[in-house]
């Protein structure tokens, strides 16, 4: 309130000047052309204001008004005061005081009452504290700062709010009463400016404890799987859907755009037993991959074996006979040809048989007291 | 008096005086704040008070006056002003103890009520911190804890509310919301306890995984052996005596020759002269 009645002060300050009791300025004046720049007659004096008024006319819009009755009270004054100090009033500086000070007022509300709202912005107006609009985009004008003040807000801009912050893990309770360490970013943007500026005190720590406490909420109904998993997209919509109501119910003006989940995992504490559960899907999918292979193994062999059989059958069916014993005498000549062989003669006689030396392949030179045999 | 006008001092000083009287007399009300006038200590109007489903604009907000040195303007929040709550243990039914955070959102509905009561937004905040916790406390104390892990955890959210309000209400204020933020288990044992049951959890999931691979894959042997023995048994079956040779021959083989081709077979054969093999070579017919 102080800075408020402070910078009525500087208008007020003006006033007094122009109307011809400037006691501060005037006395400096008065000092300053004490010794005698004295133009002398009485159009002297003149001479120095005669552009003053003037140019005040034309130039300011708001001082020109009062441009003609204020110099010539000012030329009263100066008259006045001249006569009091016995001495002329020197042109040089005061014109210049009063100008600048015209220019900065001037300045000043040019300043204080034009906004450049940025394309991503708005502007909150209020006009001795009650809201007054909001300016769009553009060029907007209000009063000028202490009876006007604009608040810009940035609307489009999203704003990423990262929970947990930094690599901390964020360890929340699922429904199954397991721990799950859950991170997530909520995007989000000001959809009502003034909402955003009078209603909330703490607009974004708001966000930040309803998201807290929304995806709480979200992930105590899923299971430990689901949030690690399948549920993601679930929990984000939940979550979002929850903190919209609960911030419309405090008519935040706040929009959420999304959550979204970005890292969803088993606290560190436990991640070697859940790790070993995709080792034991590795390898029960290995042990099936294997029984697979034997499985096309064993059925190709059947198959292959009942083909063989199945075409000797229709040979042998053509002469049964002959084929078997053409077989009969070919394996028997394969395997006696191959191995050492001995022919006992009469069912009485006992032949010594070396059996030792018969077990090796060396025993070829085999006595046969009946009859020896060949290979 | 034009002489006292004239009087730099007299008018700076009359000017200064003006001054504090305007700044005294005229107050700007921001949207964010309502005013309790106090006359002489005693609260006599408000100023911008909340008015449920009210927009903003002039009429509430704005400049006003009021009678310098004799009113004085006390600010109260016009905003929904949090509460928070540190960390409170709590037990439940089934004696599992939680740390539990939440956090409250209130506003100040009446700010005369709320001046005469509590003078300050800090001090109704120290005044309601512990009636949540209690109200809490009170509110997990009488349910098993499973139950903050469920959709009752709203019901119980609105009871802590509703009991919250009751207190608030003495002093002016209205709760907007509770919501529990966290509801963790302790540090230490209790913690440690949770991840030693999910390891174990996780570990009988997967020797359950791996056992079900490994039926799979004996289901699949089992089944495939059966095909084979199908197959073989279609073929075989059109003629089991020749098969009784076929097979008979294919084992001789086998058996005395081994399966190393091009090697000699490590059987000895005594044969006796009336094998079928010898035969002809008895010369009988």
């Amino acid at each position: 309130m102080k800075r408020f009645f402070g910078w009525f002060r500087r208008p007020g300050m003006m006033m007094s000047d122009n109307r011809g009791g400037p006691w501060g300025p005037g006395g400096g004046g008065g000092g300053d052309g004490g010794g005698g720049n004295d133009g002398g007659g009485g159009g002297g004096p003149r001479n120095p204001w005669g552009p003053g008024r003037r140019k005040p006319g034309p130039r300011g819009g708001g001082g020109g008004g009062r441009g003609g009755g204020d110099v010539t009270s000012l030329d009263e004054f100066l008259r006045r005061s001249r006569a009091r100090f016995g001495g002329g009033i020197p042109g040089g500086s005061r014109p210049w005081i009063v100008y600048g000070l015209i220019i900065a007022v001037l300045l000043w509300i040019a300043f204080t009452s034009i906004h450049r709202i940025g394309p991503q912005e708005k502007g909150v107006v209020t006009t001795l504290g009650w809201y007054s609009g909001t300016l769009q985009p553009g060029i907007g004008f209000s009063w000028p700062y202490p009876i006007g003040s604009v608040t810009k807000v940035d609307t489009a801009g999203i704003r990423d709010l990262q929970i947990p912050g930094g690599r901390a893990e964020n360890l929340i309770l699922t429904g199954d009463q397991n721990v799950i360490n859950l991170g997530y970013t909520v995007r989000w943007n000001i959809r009502s400016p003034e909402l955003y500026l009078f209603q909330l005190a703490d607009p974004d720590e708001t966000v930040r404890e309803v998201a807290e406490s929304a995806m709480r909420e979200a992930v105590a109904r899923v299971s430990l799987d689901d949030a690690l998993g399948a549920g993601r997209g679930d929990i984000e919509q939940r979550v979002q859907r929850r903190m919209q109501e609960v911030l419309d119910r405090y008519d935040s003006g706040i929009q959420i755009q999304s959550v979204s989940v970005s890292q969803s995992a088993p606290p560190a504490q436990v991640n070697a037993a859940f790790l070993e559960v995709s080792a034991a899907t590795q390898r029960a999918q290995s042990a099936v991959n294997a029984a697979r292979g034997y499985a096309q193994q064993i059925t190709a062999r059947a198959q292959g074996e009942a083909a063989q059989f199945e075409r000797l059958y229709t040979q042998y069916r053509l002469a049964p006979e002959v084929t078997r014993r053409r077989m009969y005498y070919e394996t028997m000549e394969a395997i006696l040809q191959q191995t050492d062989t001995t022919v006992v003669e009469a069912p009485g006689v006992q032949p010594f048989l070396p059996l030792p030396s018969l077990q090796g392949r060396g025993g070829a030179a085999t006595p046969a007291p009946a009859t020896g045999a060949g290979r | 008096m034009t002489r006292l006008l004239r009087n730099p001092i007299a008018i700076g000083v009359l000017a200064i005086v003006l001054l504090i009287l305007v700044a005294s007399t005229f107050s700007i009300v921001q949207e964010t704040r309502q005013a309790v006038i106090v006359r002489f200590g005693q609260p006599v109007r408000v100023i911008n008070g909340y008015q449920p489903n009210a927009g903003f604009g002039p009429g509430g907000a704005g400049i006003i006056a009021r009678i310098p040195f004799v009113e004085q303007i006390h600010w109260i929040d016009k905003r929904v002003l949090s509460l928070e709550m540190d960390d409170q243990p709590v037990l439940s039914t089934d004696q599992l103890r939680l740390e539990v955070d939440a956090f409250a959102r209130f506003r100040i509905r009446d700010p005369l009520q709320m001046y005469i009561a509590a003078r300050t937004e800090e001090n109704l905040a120290n005044q309601l911190k512990p009636i949540l916790a209690s109200a809490l406390r009170n509110e997990f104390g009488r349910r098993p804890s499973a139950a903050l892990l469920t959709p009752e955890r709203g019901q119980m959210m609105e009871n802590i509310r509703t009991a919250l309000n009751r207190v608030a209400a003495q002093y002016g204020a209205e709760i907007v919301d509770v919501r529990i933020k966290r509801a963790d288990l302790p540090n230490g044992t209790p913690l440690e306890s949770a991840y030693q049951r999910m390891r174990t959890a996780r570990q009988q999931e997967a020797t359950s995984i791996e056992a079900q691979g490994n039926r799979q894959a004996q289901i699949i042997r089992a089944e495939a052996d059966a095909e084979a023995a199908a197959t073989y048994a279609s073929a075989f079956n059109r003629d089991a005596e020749f098969y009784d040779f076929y097979r008979a021959m294919q084992s001789y083989q086998q058996t005395f020759l081994g399966s190393r081709e091009g090697q000699r077979g490590r059987s000895s054969i005594i044969l006796s002269p009336q094998n079928d093999y010898l035969r002809q070579f008895r010369g009988g017919r």
